[in-house]
């Protein structure tokens, strides 16, 4: 490492004052740099971490302070029905989701590692999906899957194939189908980007051995493409999967958790128990909920890195 | 300095590293007599052409919608769909001078731009330290940064908004603009980060040994070296900020001070059964000045988002 070079100016920097101490002392250096992003983290993100976790042991309502009421929440929705369909619904969500973001997002990114004509133009035309603002797509999704002018019911009319229009929101499973299609749809990009900037680091020498000895093309995949890019599989899946439990925001904008609760997640159950009906213990405790399945997908990040870094050898910075 | 100038092309191979490199070019001549034509449309052409037809519809559908006039929203059967003769602005029209509409575009704007710069700088002294001074636990804090960009905002914001209440935050755009760098700076730090890493160490030195100042090494080396990696972590942030939802949606309450994506959800989504050329018009209007931004950066864009992936 080339690092080594500069801790040999510290002996000297030791005889000096405490004021030049305090300039050029590497850890002073490195504190006084570092304070503008830790104020930032430990006020609002720290802090409101410790808080949430906090506040989800008490009764705390809007404008009014709240008592320590110990596990009584979590109790609370031990018994409430809606809680546990809400956890139901995130595991369906994030985990259907997942898998199709991964399948079509892998088989894209496969597509578009291909030459062919306008390559630039298609990437970039992929991701636009990611750019624009989730909500706003929802709103578009909204009135694809409007119950009486939906353009996929019309177009199904006329095909023959069905008489009615489907009713996609006013409908338990519908629903459920739309919001997790609408969900597949904005997460693709970023799955069949990340891979393909993976897959243009396989070596093609590789697969020419490979095709050589007589591979397929299924052989070229399975053995070659796929374990090269398990690692940053590994990670982009994590994102993925963290980021879909979490969401909040597509199913806001689409149904609000309805019909009937069949699309609440754990996000806006608990935005709509802490903000919408004041209850901010009883939201904190829903949302706290959610931390050990976050931990469950760390670790599988964490554990999914560590490998990469066995794969490449240490010194990979 | 002569180092300078080879240096920059180095960080640009990196940088490039995400385009068709020559060797891909090769690869594509090399094996390609190994596929007929037909078989290329089917196991090509033909799937590619239905997925990015999937991807691109709803954008389609909804600059349609925002140009159609109101009877041709709602009657299917007179006319076709899926094209108009007639377009109508009229709906924009009402969005930019009957609707709070460019206030809250302003808001989107003014928050984000804050927020990515506040974000932007306190990253490039986090990330600088961490990999150039190297000072005692480094590793512990950027480890710890990776895991806070992991923390999500949903399960943040019930304690945030008590927070942003009792310090008198509540209802300004300087909630969202103190609260956004919680998402961003772990982001920024991490892509800077591997940025400064690429930058070669033997700069610094000769610079330490010509008596520069940390200051100076990182105002007049590292900084501009670090230039496109600057763009792409600005580029991503404002886009993060744009699309950011419950924050917005929980800490602001007046209608002239709200977001385009919390306004557009709140204010337009009436009883009014014409309103759907309107809220397309909005949502159109409101992705278009990232559309614009990110056709002009996609280079940098996509290096943001697979740098980040990657480090």
């Amino acid at each position: 490492m080339a690092d080594v070079a500069i801790p040999r100016a510290k002996p000297q920097m030791s005889e000096a004052g405490a004021w030049a101490q305090l300039k050029h002392n590497r850890n002073w250096l490195g504190f006084w740099f570092m304070v503008p992003a830790m104020v930032f983290l430990i006020f609002f993100l720290a802090y409101p971490l410790g808080l949430g976790i906090w506040l989800s042991f008490t009764d705390t309502r809007i404008g009014r302070v709240g008592h320590f009421i110990a596990t009584e929440n979590y109790e609370w929705l031990w018994d409430d029905s809606i809680f546990w369909l809400s956890v139901f619904n995130t595991l369906l969500y994030t985990f259907v989701a997942s898998a199709f973001k991964f399948g079509i997002g892998l088989y894209l990114a496969l597509l578009l590692n291909e030459h062919m004509p306008f390559k630039a133009m298609l990437r970039a035309m992929v991701l636009i999906p990611f750019i624009v603002p989730t909500v706003l797509s929802a709103l578009a999704f909204w009135w694809i899957f409007d119950s009486q002018f939906s353009i996929i019911s019309w177009s199904l009319k006329q095909l023959g194939l069905i008489s009615q229009n489907i009713n996609f929101l006013g409908d338990t499973t519908w629903a459920r189908i739309c919001v997790i299609f609408a969900n597949i749809w904005r997460g693709v990009p970023f799955v069949a980007i990340t891979l393909l900037a993976g897959l243009q680091t396989v070596s093609p020498s590789l697969y020419e051995a490979a095709t050589l000895d007589g591979a397929t093309r299924w052989q070229n995949f399975r053995y070659i493409t796929y374990p090269l890019l398990t690692p940053i599989i590994a990670v982009v899946m994590t994102f993925s999967v963290l980021f879909t439990f979490t969401d909040f925001q597509l199913i806001w904008a689409m149904t609000r958790g309805g019909p009937v609760n069949a699309t609440h997640l754990m996000a806006t159950l608990s935005y709509q128990r802490a903000i919408i009906a004041g209850q901010l213990g009883e939201g904190a405790a829903i949302s706290s909920a959610m931390i050990p399945f976050l931990l469950a997908a760390i670790m599988v990040s964490w554990f999914g890195l560590q490998r990469r870094k066995w794969q490449q050898g240490e010194n990979n910075d | 300095m002569t180092d300078l100038p080879t240096s920059r092309i180095d960080l640009k191979a990196v940088l490039h590293s995400s385009a068709p490199t020559v060797a891909k070019d090769d690869h594509s001549e090399g094996m390609s007599y190994l596929q007929s034509v037909p078989r290329r449309i089917v196991t090509l052409y033909l799937p590619l052409a239905i997925i990015v037809v999937v991807l691109l519809f709803p954008f389609y559908w909804m600059a349609l919608t925002s140009v159609k006039p109101d009877e041709q929203l709602l009657d299917l059967d007179k006319y076709n769909p899926f094209w108009t003769w007639n377009p109508t602005f009229k709906h924009f029209h009402k969005l930019l001078f009957e609707s709070y509409y460019p206030y809250w575009l302003w808001n989107t704007m003014y928050v984000a731009v804050c927020a990515t710069v506040l974000s932007i700088v306190a990253s490039v002294f986090a990330a600088y330290a961490i990999v150039r001074l190297r000072y005692k636990g480094a590793n512990l804090v950027g480890g710890l940064i990776f895991l806070a960009y992991l923390v999500p905002p949903s399960i943040l914001f019930i304690p945030l908004a008590t927070v942003v209440y009792q310090y008198g935050l509540f209802d300004s755009p300087l909630a969202l603009i103190l609260t956004y760098p919680t998402i961003l700076i772990p982001f920024s730090t991490w892509l800077l980060m591997g940025y400064f890493k690429t930058i070669p160490f033997e700069l610094e030195e000769c610079a330490l040994i010509d008596g520069a100042s940390r200051w100076q090494i990182l105002v007049k080396i590292v900084v501009p070296l670090a230039i496109p990696g600057l763009i792409s972590a600005f580029i991503f942030c404002f886009t993060l900020c744009w699309n950011e939802f419950i924050y917005a949606l929980t800490f602001l309450q007046s209608t002239s001070n709200k977001t385009v994506p919390v306004a557009i959800v709140n204010e337009f989504v009436d009883g009014d059964i014409y309103r759907w050329g309107s809220l397309m018009a909005g949502a159109l209007a409101g992705s278009l000045p990232l559309v614009i931004l990110y056709a002009f950066f996609v280079e940098h864009y996509v290096s943001a988002m697979t740098g980040a992936v990657k480090e």
